[in-house]
């Protein structure tokens, strides 16, 4: 049982452990989300009905509108938030919203995140230094 | 990032705690996206309804609202988004008076920091259109991807944090579409057929940002063969940002920074996918029909006062379904329009609803749904389709006449 490592570019938010929840799937908070339960609820979602709250959420692009910005503030404010966001490749509103909220979020890995990830892995993700641990794997 | 010293200044605390965070954050995100300094924007434009806000965003805002006049007054001139009630009517929606308090708390932090309260996504067409080059931070994508690609203006999607910030500091991080490289086709679409209607361009729009997919991607399309007017581009680009997070586009012949095919792209002309009328046919059926409608909905983006008008002339001496509601949302400034022109008063009396500074989908849809028992709606905005379902409605599309057909009769006809 070895630790492994993938890295991405330079991140926002501070270091933080959790367990993996991974779909090839894309990501908006005012899509895909019912945010109150904190659930996935958009149908066609490949992880609809299953919840993010506190889970390292690993999906593929950011997509849609800029709402998700403040939404990810809001979302943490009640503690219905992912503990951490991996993307492929995020979009400024997730950037900014991560740098409000204080979320971690990182993108731009060295191969497809959702591929090298699998749900229920336990990892720990570094923003400031671009790196995602997967511990025991 | 390199920062000038006015920016050292700022950071260090000399301008305010308000413009101190603003100036963080925006480095924070530069170097996210290595930007290497900032840049001077002239305006901002603030997402920022309740819905999106929530009870912690607003009370970040009184919070900066609290601070004294000289350290919180926004550095540039600053707009606003739709809000997402309206004061005068949201009670005939079923929407409750907690939103609506949120949204007077909201409006009124905004105030106090300077913000003109427009309540628009339609900004380009109501308030003031952007010029050739001009740097801004807006914050809806149909504003950004309307500037950027119709008139030439330059803005990241700036989303209601960070278009907040853009407006203390008077600047955003130079990344994206500020710099000319990103601003350069990445891949071809060859039109081979005409649109007919908005909605024929909203869903044109739709199929380039699913196939399109990113952010960073910038498609270009060929071999349009008629002219598209504001309304017509204003679907199209709504369209192509919600459904790829798209926020630039070039049309050959049409938008200012593709004169013809070679200036749109950087070196080599890529290979073109074809977009035939099987195609937008296949986008259309993908919907289905339905036999009864609860609501038939005309926003997102807001309604120019050209669509008003269309859409009195449909309905004038008419009368909507009583098993149907009928929405239309327009901006602050359209119905004052409507209101002095007359179309307001055709539209009510055809039994439809003319909401002011609102646009559909940032209105707590989901409660909305549930309070008056909607779950079908028809709309003509291939932006509201992709965005509804996740709201638990079962989305129809139809062009603007289709969907007044049916708000009449209740139901589309087979």
């Amino acid at each position: 049982m070895t630790d492994r490592s993938y890295r991405g570019h330079v991140g926002i938010g501070p270091k933080v452990t959790g367990i993996a929840l991974v779909a090839k799937d894309d990501f908006s908070a005012r899509y895909d989300l019912d945010r109150l339960q904190g659930i996935f609820s958009r149908a066609a979602h490949k992880l609809r009905g299953q919840s993010y709250v506190g889970a390292i959420l690993v999906l593929d692009n950011a997509k849609g509108g800029v709402a998700t910005a403040w939404m990810l503030y809001e979302m943490k404010a009640r503690r219905m938030a992912p503990a951490a966001l991996l993307l492929n490749a995020a979009n400024p509103i997730m950037a900014q919203g991560a740098a409000l909220a204080n979320l971690p979020l990182l993108d731009r890995f060295e191969a497809d995140i959702t591929g090298l990830l699998k749900t229920g892995d336990k990892v720990t993700v570094d923003p400031a230094a671009g790196l995602v641990i997967v511990h025991g794997a | 990032m390199k920062l000038t010293e006015y920016e050292q200044a700022m950071r260090a605390g000399a301008f305010g705690e308000p413009r101190r965070l603003a100036i963080e954050q925006q480095i924070e995100v530069g170097r996210f996206f290595d930007a290497e300094d900032f840049v001077e924007v002239s305006q901002a434009h603030i997402m920022g309804d309740t819905e999106a806000l929530g009870a912690a965003g607003v009370e970040f805002l009184e919070r900066l609202a609290s601070f004294p006049e000289a350290e919180r007054q926004v550095a540039v001139p600053t707009i606003t988004d739709p809000r997402g009630v309206d004061q005068c009517r949201y009670r005939l929606l079923k929407q409750r008076d907690e939103w609506a308090n949120l949204e007077l708390r909201a409006s009124a932090a905004m105030r106090s920091l300077g913000v003109l309260m427009t309540d628009t996504c339609i900004n380009y067409q109501t308030i003031q259109a952007p010029v050739f080059g001009q740097h801004m931070a807006f914050g809806d994508t149909g504003v950004v991807i309307y500037s950027n690609s119709v008139c030439g203006a330059r803005s990241n999607f700036e989303g209601g944090p960070a278009a907040l910030a853009a407006a203390l500091t008077g600047r955003t991080p130079r990344y994206g579409y500020h710099l000319d490289a990103c601003r350069k086709g990445k891949m071809l679409f060859e039109l081979a057929f005409e649109p007919r209607n908005l909605t024929e361009w909203g869903a044109l729009g739709a199929l380039i940002g699913r196939a399109a997919g990113s952010y960073w991607s910038v498609p270009v399309l060929s071999t349009v063969h008629t002219s598209p007017g504001s309304d017509e581009l204003k679907h199209f680009g709504a369209a192509m940002a919600s459904y790829g997070s798209v926020a630039l586009y070039h049309i050959v012949g049409i938008t200012p920074e593709a004169p013809d095919l070679h200036s749109a792209f950087d070196g080599a002309v890529p290979a073109a996918r074809r977009l035939t009328r099987d195609d937008l046919e296949a986008y259309y059926a993908s919907f289905g029909c339905h036999d009864k409608v609860d609501v038939v909905v005309f926003a997102a983006p807001q309604l120019s006062l050209l669509e008003m008008r269309e859409l009195s002339q449909l309905l004038r001496g008419r009368r909507v379904h009583a098993g149907t509601s009928l929405l239309i949302a327009t901006s602050p400034e359209n119905k004052s329009a409507c209101d002095r022109m007359g179309i307001t008063q055709i539209l009510e009396e055809a039994g439809a609803m003319v909401l002011s500074g609102v646009c559909f989908y940032q209105m707590y849809a989901r409660e909305m749904a549930q309070a008056n028992n909607w779950k079908t709606l028809l709309t003509n905005s291939a932006k509201l389709v992709n965005i509804i379902a996740g709201y638990g409605y079962q989305p129809v599309i139809a062009p603007m006449d289709v969907c007044v057909e049916a708000a009449l009769r209740g139901g589309m006809a087979r």
